[in-house]
């Protein structure tokens, strides 16, 4: 019986293979591209929008309406693990038991002065990938959870007091509401201005600079809180959980 | 140069996927994902997507180990729940 489950695993196996290699062969070759749209895009992205990195001019500019729906599919995933995760009935907690477990900080000095010298770096870096979106690769997204790692390493290199204090779960709320709403706020700046739904109303400025590409530059700022805000809740509720598990 | 790199990942990618299904403790198997996403952002890197690279380090590599991470600290968190009540 086992043998005629191999046969035909061998006979389908090779069949696919045969298939499979069949249809590399006739990939074209990395890097060719076949469409309409990048070419354009590629041409007159700098002109119009004055953002250097073309990739961002299309998530916030001119496809910027599906950005808001990732953005909300985000911030509803956020929310959704927090309900998941949130106490439940049936969990009771003992009264006399600390809420929160306070682990010792990690003995290594190497762990703790590596992790503290990573927090400004991890700050800076983010920092910069969130304001320099529409200009080289990156943007509020990526950038937004380089900043979120910030508070992660606060975590694995000092105590979970620690990283409650410099990210409460109040103030993470906020900035991801904060976030969430300023970018359909920007995008009603283009309605305002008698214009379509986040069209770029701003003045451009010079391409290349930090401060270019109008709203792309605000709509990044709004990703990026909203993105690290996100993350850092998570973080804490994940912190929350293993550390009621430790008790 | 840059295509024997290539050529390199896609073999390791693979080896690395494989590894994540054979991987069967759940907790490991988050790590190796983990690994698997990282390879895939050098991957995306090596061919010019640098934007997706970053968002796939993000969600790839961070995001959805600790998601697993998440789900597995929750439930197991149920289960001793559990074992404390039938002690009792």
């Amino acid at each position: 019986m086992k043998s005629l489950r191999y046969a035909l695993f061998a006979a389908g196996g090779l069949g696919l293979a045969a298939a499979l290699l069949a249809a590399f062969l006739r990939l074209p070759p990395v890097g060719s591209y076949a469409g309409a749209y990048g070419e354009v895009l590629n041409a007159v992205a700098v002109g119009e929008r004055h953002a250097t990195d073309v990739v961002s001019a299309v998530n916030f500019d001119y496809r910027g309406l599906d950005t808001l729906g990732e953005e909300f599919i985000l911030f509803t995933s956020v929310l959704a693990v927090a309900a998941i995760l949130r106490k439940q009935e049936d969990e009771e907690e003992d009264e006399d038991e600390p809420k929160w477990q306070t682990r010792k900080a990690p003995d290594s000095d190497a762990v703790r002065v590596l992790g503290a010298a990573l927090v400004p770096l991890m700050l800076s870096f983010g920092l910069y990938m969130v304001s320099h979106g529409a200009v080289s690769p990156g943007g509020g997204f990526q950038g937004g959870v380089v900043l979120a790692s910030a508070p992660l390493m606060v975590y694995l290199c000092a105590t979970a007091d620690t990283f409650l204090r410099i990210a409460p779960p109040a103030l993470t709320k906020a900035g991801e509401a904060i976030g969430a709403a300023g970018y359909v706020l920007i995008g009603c700046l283009g309605l305002l201005a008698g214009k379509q739904f986040l069209e770029n109303v701003l003045p451009l400025g010079t391409p290349g600079h930090a401060w270019s590409s109008g709203t792309i530059f605000f709509l990044n700022l709004t990703v990026g809180l909203a993105v690290a805000a996100g993350f850092t809740e998570l973080l804490s509720v994940f912190v929350e959980e293993v550390l009621r598990r430790e008790t | 140069m840059i295509g024997a790199l290539q050529l390199l990942l896609f073999l390791l990618l693979a080896a690395s996927g494989m590894q994540v299904v054979r991987t069967r403790e759940p907790a490991a198997q988050a790590v190796a994902v983990s690994f698997y996403g990282l390879v895939l952002a050098l991957l995306f890197f090596l061919h010019q997507a640098p934007d997706v690279a970053l968002s796939q380090i993000v969600v790839g590599a961070v995001a959805l180990p600790l998601m697993i991470l998440l789900a597995l600290a929750k439930v197991r968190r149920a289960e001793q729940a559990r074992e404390k009540e039938a002690g009792k």
